[in-house]
């Protein structure tokens, strides 16, 4: 009892981290990519694909946040104040992204203002979100079950690089959904951009499984021990694999499979990220088991739970449904 | 006072907390608002209802992403800032606010995509349906979160053990006593809220002469809400003083400027508490009477703020002034609301070009309403973030008060830069107003109306007089 519940938590939680990852990084991933056209009705129609989506998609990451706090409060206690600064910074650009999509269609024809929040708000959200998790695994300072450490430790180059990472990762989430759902000029040039941010993820993807292991000699350990190893090497080849299936993909005229192939990749890394640090939730000295809440707790919650996110998940596939199709320029409801 | 980590924290929590509120309590009352339209639409074919729900939809949109925005950062200031906070009660908060997640949040984000952008993609039942849904979303998000807020003013159904609360008993503490009135008392400051904007808007088109049939409808529709609802306001609130009572004397203490408990009660009408000297300046008192409002006789004695040691007492002033700001702004609405009421009966409501005048400029009064009513109750908890269990110095996160002086500096200007548009643009689309109601081009007919008898009372009530004047006929 004591032991697996906090294991169905942590699966609970990577998924809902996951799904956010997913689903706001391609409505993020599109606002990185608003600068590469001037063109208002290209802008609406990128903005457009998102609109009906984007609140539901943000909805994860309160989930994955408040999940944090229900299954291991002692971990949400640590993380939080060990990133205040780059959490924060993630919070206001989110404020403008947000405000943007509504504010953007009131003020008409004076919104210049408004893309400019929404591309630098998503920017900026996605290269936080990068630090964030970049100062996760590089490891966080705790005395007494409290963060013990300064207000910048979470500042080094790796955890740049990783903001860095995501932002690249984002806006070819972006791309790829504009390929599936827009058509004209835009979904051209997505095609186009897509292929030049797959391979800088890749690079990116490359860079971190080899930085991890060379700098935490834990996750090295989990890698190349022999035995691991075995089990293990289907992971980069299969992320290769799916890299190389969205660029193929991008070629022809597919306008699905290029996004649920970079969906693959991104679930592929993360489930890689997961292997290094399992079963810290805390690198490197807090587990799932050391943080997590009372068992009568995670029982409560896990009751809603099992028939809550059921039914989100169906809504969420039945708003998705409603709003099927290609995006036209003029699908606004303003 | 020395500037600290805390002391900043506070700041920014009650900053950006009392920005947040302002938006789910409006949006909370437009929601229902546009469920009814909706539904009065569905009903009576009537274009008027299917314009005016178009109209407030986009002001919805825009406060809602306003209220949902300010809301995430709240629900990361939790770790943030008060992670003291956050590991101490975790146990027992983290999963109300689970719940407020995955059974509200979810709801409302994923229908209101549907709300706004499904005039044409959805047959308009489900159109309906999706604003329902909406705005039960919306209360579902204030239960968990009213209640999370109830547990922390009076814990109950818990164990503290290592200084760490464990939950006992769920019911006892989703449910804890002062939780049922104080969820009344905040869904009905939403309802009337939403009600003076609404009434505010009909009154300034119809003085400024425009589309006078849907301002008809608003301020119609608005007089309905107040004069109902302000005066049940006054007795859920009434019934939550005399709990207060029980529950947190201390302060109620505070509420009255109540020092001294070897004497009856006085209703304190004004006064200046000085908290140094343990009494009152300047007072205008009358004798006895906030006795027999909380214990229904004049003599009753109840708890001073002497009766608790000064370290566990809340502040005096912002309770005191701020509940006076409250039930004043209170009286004044069921004052106005009845007045508008009798009114319309006399049916002189669109001629009383004063009362419209005035009705013009009552918008923000829910809102102060709100705000004043949210000051008594959190600053009326203090010196407690969970009564009894933590105090609110030792629930904050081990930060530098550079870090908070940072973040708090940009939350107030980010704050003032974002909220400020979105107000000028929300009175921009007040101005605008809903469209004309046209005959070329009606919207989509409501697909089956299975009550065409039904449109005779809805129009009596919300109609100008001459129903069946605009209604467009179903096409099929």
């Amino acid at each position: 009892m004591e032991w697996y519940l906090p294991v169905i938590w942590a699966g609970l939680i990577g998924t809902a981290v996951m799904l956010y990852v997913v689903l706001d990084g391609f409505d993020l991933g599109i606002a990185i990519l608003f600068p590469t056209t001037a063109d208002e009705s290209e802008r609406d129609q990128m903005m457009n694909s998102v609109a009906p989506f984007w609140d539901g998609n943000e909805t994860w990451l309160v989930l994955g946040g408040a999940g944090l706090w229900v299954a291991f409060p002692l971990a949400y206690s640590v993380i939080m104040p060990a990133l205040y600064l780059p959490v924060t910074l993630m919070l206001l650009s989110l404020i403008f992204r947000g405000v943007a999509f509504e504010f953007r269609w009131v003020a008409k024809p004076k919104h210049r203002i408004w893309d400019l929040a929404f591309w630098l708000g998503s920017t900026t959200a996605a290269f936080s979100q990068g630090v964030i998790l970049g100062g996760l695994i590089q490891g966080v300072k705790v005395v007494d079950n409290q963060f013990a450490g300064g207000p910048f430790d979470w500042l080094t180059p790796f955890s740049l690089m990783c903001g860095a990472g995501v932002v690249v990762g984002y806006a070819l989430l972006g791309a790829t959904w504009l390929v599936f759902k827009t058509e004209g000029a835009v979904a051209d040039r997505a095609r186009r951009q897509a292929k030049t941010l797959l391979l800088c993820l890749l690079a990116f993807a490359a860079l971190v499984s080899l930085w991890t292991p060379y700098a935490h000699p834990r996750i090295a350990e989990r890698w190349f021990t022999p035995s691991n190893l075995l089990l293990l090497w289907p992971f980069p080849v299969l992320t290769a694999f799916c890299g190389y299936m969205v660029w193929k993909r991008l070629h022809g005229n597919h306008e699905f499979t290029p996004f649920a192939f970079t969906i693959a990749i991104f679930l592929l890394c993360f489930l890689g990220l997961a292997i290094s640090n399992y079963p810290y939730l805390v690198p490197p000295g807090l587990t799932i088991w050391d943080t997590a809440a009372a068992p009568s707790s995670h029982i409560f919650v896990l009751i809603g739970v099992s028939f809550l996110l059921p039914m989100i998940l169906f809504y969420t596939a039945f708003v998705y449904w409603t709003f099927r199709g290609k995006v036209k320029a003029d699908s606004g409801y303003h | 006072m020395e500037i600290d980590a805390f002391l900043l924290s506070r700041i920014q929590f009650a900053f950006t907390i009392s920005f947040h509120i302002v938006f789910p309590a409006f949006t909370i009352g437009l929601s229902a608002y546009i469920a009814t339209l909706l539904g009065l639409w569905l009903k009576t074919g009537d274009q008027k209802f299917h314009l005016l729900a178009r109209f407030w939809t986009k002001i919805f949109a825009v406060s809602f992403a306003m209220g949902v925005v300010s809301g995430i950062v709240l629900s990361y200031q939790f770790g943030t800032n008060w992670s003291r906070f956050s590991a101490v009660t975790g146990n027992v908060l983290g999963p109300l606010i689970g719940y407020e997640v995955l059974s509200a949040f979810f709801l409302e984000a994923s229908f209101l995509g549907v709300l706004l952008f499904g005039w044409k993609r959805v047959p308009p039942w489900l159109h309906f349906l999706s604003a329902v849904i909406v705005a039960g979303g919306t209360a579902l998000s204030g239960f968990w979160i009213l209640s999370a807020n109830s547990w922390m003013q009076y814990p109950v159904g818990h164990e503290v053990r290592d200084g760490i609360a464990y939950p006992v008993d769920w019911m006892k503490i989703v449910f804890s006593p002062t939780f049922p009135l104080r969820y009344a008392h905040m869904m009905t400051a939403a309802y009337l809220t939403t009600a003076f904007v609404v009434l505010a808007t009909g009154a300034r088109h119809l003085l400024a002469g425009h589309r006078t049939e849907s301002a008809r409808t608003m301020v119609r529709m608005a007089i309905l809400m107040i004069a109902l609802t302000a005066p049940l306001q006054a007795v859920i609130g009434d019934f939550h003083g005399k709990q207060t009572a029980i529950y947190q004397p201390a302060k109620l203490a505070a509420i009255e400027a109540h020092w001294d408990s070897s004497k009856p009660g006085a209703l304190v009408l004004f006064a200046w508490p000085d908290e140094k000297a343990e009494l009152n300046r300047f007072e205008i008192a009358i004798p006895g009477v906030a006795s027999l409002l909380t214990h229904g006789s004049m003599d009753a004695l109840f708890k001073s703020l002497k009766d608790f040691p000064r370290e566990d007492r809340p502040p005096v002033l912002i309770p005191f002034f701020g509940f006076r700001l409250m039930v004043g702004l209170g009286t004044l609405m069921i004052l106005f609301g009845w007045i508008g009421a009798w009114l319309w009966w006399r049916g002189r409501i669109f001629e009383s070009q004063r009362w419209l005048w005035i009705a013009q400029y009552t918008w923000p009064a829910g809102f102060v309403a709100i705000l004043a009513g949210w000051f008594v109750t959190e600053v009326g908890r203090q010196p407690w973030v969970a009564t009894g269990i933590l105090r609110s110095k030792d629930a904050v996160s081990p930060i530098t008060t550079a870090e908070v002086a940072i973040s708090l500096a940009l939350f107030v200007f980010v704050y003032c830069v974002v909220f400020t548009a979105g107000i000028l643009l929300i009175n921009r689309l007040i101005a605008k107003g809903p469209d004309e109601i046209s005959h070329e081009d009606p919207p989509e007919q409501p697909s089956k109306r299975p009550l065409k008898a039904a449109q005779a009372p809805a129009s009596a009530i919300f109609g100008d007089g001459h129903p069946g004047d605009d209604k467009i006929q179903p096409a099929s």
